[in-house]
C-alpha cells in the first residue's frame, strides 16, 4: 500500500514530494494527476501563448523528476472520491488507491459566472497547459479578443494575446484593474502601459451575452456589456479567477469554508489527512487568519511543509499573505500584504511617487509594523523589506529610510540585524 | 561547505568587491574590456551596502532552506543537494521577479538585460571567489561553515 499518496501534480505536490523524500527516502508515494504530461509551471502558460517559452521551458522540475524520487504517478487520472474510514481513493476506471497518509492538492478551477452564449466557438479560460494549447492554436486565425477579468490571470493573457499582434478589450467588473493587489495609482500606472500597447481597457462592466458571427452563431463575433455596447471579437477569454476544486472533499468529515480549512501543519479536520496549494485556506500572518491565496509560490511551500509533517518531521507554516511579483510589458511591480488600507487612523501610510520616472513607492504601517506594500520600477530590495515584515519588525527607529532608493539590509540597524537575521550573526 | 562571510567591522566601503565581481563575470575577464567595451557593463552579484558608518558586502547567502528556490516559479532556482550551493539558470529563468520578493538579504537583482535575474554563485571555477580574493582589508573571507 502506498505510504503517501498525492492528488494534484502542481507546486503543491511537487513541494510534498521533495519535502518527503528529504525525509523518508523510501515510504512509497502515489501522485494522482488528471493532467496527462509532466509537472510544468502553471503561471507561465502565458508566456507559452506569446511565445516566449515552450513546453520544456516550461518545465519546473527536471523530465526525470517522478522516477529520481521514486514516485508512482498515475498521471491522466481522475480522483472521484475518497473513502477516509477505509483510507483509499476511487479513481476513474474502479480503480482504488490505498494511503496511509493523504494530501490534497487539487488546485483550483476557473470561475465561469453564467453568460448566455458562453458555450460558442471561441470561447476559452486560462488555467492549464490544455486552455493554453487550445488558445495558441486560435491565435494564428484570430484578430481580436475580449478577455473578461482584469486581475492577474486576465492581465497575463492579455499581454499573451497583445505580444501575438492580436487587438485585446479587457472587460473588469470593478472600477480598477487589478483591484485586489494594487492601489488607484499603480493600478493606473499599469493600466497606461496596457492602454499604450492598444488595449481597451473597460471597467465598471462585465459581459452579459456571447454573441455569435453573423455567418455562423455557434462562433465567437462579439459580446455584449452590461451597458449593452457591443465589442466585436474573434475570441473571449473568461479570467475571473478561481475557486478552490473541492469535489473530493464534499460530504466527507473534512471540514471547509471557502476552501479546505487546514492547520499551520497542513493538516484538515480529519486525521491524515492534508490539504495544500490552491484548495487550502491556509494562515495568513497579516490578517492573522486563514484565507485563500491561490498564489505558486505559497502552494509550493505548504506542499512543503505538509510533506514534512506527513513524513514525521515537524513543521509549521509560517503563514503566507497576498504577494505578486508581476512583470507586465516590462513594469516591474511587487506587491504584498495590505496595499489599499481604508481610510483609518490604524494605518500609516508612507508614499514616495515620482510620475516622470514612472516610479511609485508605498508602505502601509500598523503599529509601526509593516502591513503592506507596493513597489513599482525599483523593488530589487522588497525581499528585505517582506523579511521585516513577515517578522513583524517595530521599523520606528529606520521608517523615514524605508522609502529610499538607498534602503538595504545596512539600513536595518545592526542590533536588530542579529535578531532577524540569526544565521548571518553567529 | 563554504561561505563567503563579511566582517562588517572591517569593510571600508572602497567597492572593489564589486569591481572584481564584474570583471569575473565578464566575457573577456579583463577589466578595462569589461568595463569599458562590453555592451551592457556585465553586473556585479555582489552588492557593497552603505548606510554610514556601516558598510559591507552582501551576496546570495545560498539559504540552507531557500525562500527563492520554493517560491521560483520556472524551476531555474534549485538547491544543488551535494554542494548546498543555490544555483540559478538563466535559460530557465523568465523574469518573474518573484525570488526579488523574498529574498530575505536583498541579494537578487533583475540582470543588465532586464529579463533575468543574477546572484552570487561563489566563482565555483575559481579556489576563492573574487571578491574575497580581493578585498583589501579582509572584511569578506571564504571559509567553512556548518550547514
Amino acid at each position: 500500500m502506498p505510504k503517501y499518496v498525492i492528488v494534484g501534480a502542481s507546486a503543491a505536490g511537487i513541494g510534498a514530494v521533495e519535502a518527503i523524500r528529504e525525509v523518508d527516502p523510501v515510504g512509497t508515494i502515489t501522485v494522482i494527476s488528471e493532467e496527462p504530461c509532466p509537472q510544468y509551471s502553471r503561471p507561465m502558460i502565458s508566456d507559452l501563448v506569446s511565445g516566449k517559452a515552450n513546453f520544456e521551458k516550461m518545465m519546473c522540475r527536471e523530465d526525470e523528476f517522478w522516477e529520481k524520487n521514486d514516485v508512482q504517478a498515475l498521471t491522466g487520472r481522475t480522483a472521484l472520491s475518497l473513502n477516509l474510514a477505509d483510507k483509499y481513493v476511487a479513481l476513474d476506471k474502479g480503480d482504488r488507491v490505498n494511503f496511509e497518509k493523504l494530501l490534497i492538492a487539487t488546485g483550483g478551477k476557473p470561475f465561469v459566472p453564467k453568460i448566455e452564449g458562453a458555450d460558442k466557438e471561441g470561447v476559452y479560460t486560462f488555467t492549464t497547459l490544455s486552455d493554453a494549447e487550445s488558445l495558441a492554436a486560435k491565435i494564428e486565425t484570430a484578430k481580436s479578443a475580449v478577455v473578461v477579468g482584469g486581475g492577474l490571470i486576465g492581465v497575463s493573457v492579455t499581454e499573451a494575446l497583445v505580444k501575438r499582434g492580436l487587438k485585446v478589450t479587457m472587460v473588469e467588473l470593478k472600477d480598477t484593474i487589478l483591484s485586489l493587489i494594487l492601489d488607484p495609482t499603480a493600478s493606473e500606472m499599469v493600466g497606461n502601459v496596457i492602454s499604450n500597447e492598444g488595449v481597451t481597457i473597460i471597467t465598471g462592466q462585465s459581459v452579459q451575452r456571447v454573441v455569435g458571427k453573423p455567418e455562423a452563431d455557434d462562433v465567437v463575433g462579439g459580446v455584449v456589456l452590461t451597458n449593452g455596447e457591443q465589442v466585436q471579437c474573434d475570441l473571449v477569454i473568461i479570467a475571473i479567477g478561481v475557486i478552490p476544486r473541492m469535489e473530493l472533499v464534499s460530504g466527507t468529515d473534512v471540514k471547509t469554508n471557502r476552501g479546505i480549512i487546514v492547520d499551520r501543519f497542513m493538516r484538515t479536520s480529519v486525521s491524515d489527512v492534508y490539504a495544500s496549494g490552491d484548495v487550502a485556506e491556509a494562515y495568513d500572518f497579516v490578517f492573522g487568519e486563514n484565507r485563500l491565496l491561490p498564489l505558486w509560490p505559497l502552494a509550493q511551500l505548504e506542499g512543503k511543509v505538509a510533506g514534512y509533517n506527513m513524513a514525521g518531521k515537524k513543521a509549521d507554516y509560517p503563514g503566507g499573505t497576498a504577494m505578486s511579483a508581476l512583470k507586465y510589458f516590462e513594469i516591474p511591480i511587487i506587491s504584498v500584504g495590505i496595499t489599499n488600507p481604508r481610510e483609518d487612523d490604524a494605518y500609516e501610510i508612507l508614499v514616495k511617487h515620482e510620475p516622470e520616472r514612472n516610479l511609485y513607492k508605498k508602505i502601509v504601517l500598523k503599529d509601526n509594523v509593516i502591513v503592506g506594500m507596493t513597489l513599482v520600477n525599483d523593488i530589487e530590495q522588497a525581499g528585505v523589506l517582506f523579511h521585516l515584515m513577515k517578522n513583524g519588525v517595530t521599523v520606528k527607529k529606520f521608517k523615514q529610510e524605508l522609502l529610499s532608493e538607498d534602503f538595504c539590509l545596512a539600513t536595518v540597524p545592526r542590533s536588530l540585524r542579529r535578531k532577524v537575521y540569526p544565521g548571518e550573526y553567529r | 561547505m563554504k561561505r563567503i562571510i563579511a566582517k562588517e567591522e572591517y569593510c571600508m566601503g572602497c567597492g572593489l568587491c564589486e569591481v572584481y565581481c564584474t570583471v569575473q563575470h565578464s566575457k573577456s575577464k579583463d577589466i578595462i574590456k569589461a568595463y569599458n567595451r562590453e555592451n551592457p557593463r556585465p553586473l556585479s552579484r555582489v552588492k557593497l551596502e552603505v548606510h554610514k558608518p556601516v558598510s559591507f558586502a552582501i551576496q546570495c547567502r545560498h539559504c540552507e532552506d531557500a525562500p527563492c528556490v520554493t517560491a521560483c516559479l520556472s524551476g531555474a532556482m534549485q538547491k544543488d543537494e551535494e554542494t548546498g550551493l543555490v544555483t540559478h539558470d538563466p535559460e530557465k529563468c523568465v523574469g518573474c521577479w518573484t525570488c526579488i520578493m523574498v529574498c530575505p538579504y536583498g541579494a537578487i537583482k533583475m540582470d543588465a538585460s532586464g529579463k533575468v535575474v543574477s546572484k552570487c554563485d561563489l566563482c565555483l571555477e575559481l579556489e576563492v571567489p573574487a571578491c574575497v580574493a580581493n578585498c583589501p582589508n579582509g572584511a569578506l573571507v571564504y571559509k567553512e561553515v556548518k550547514p
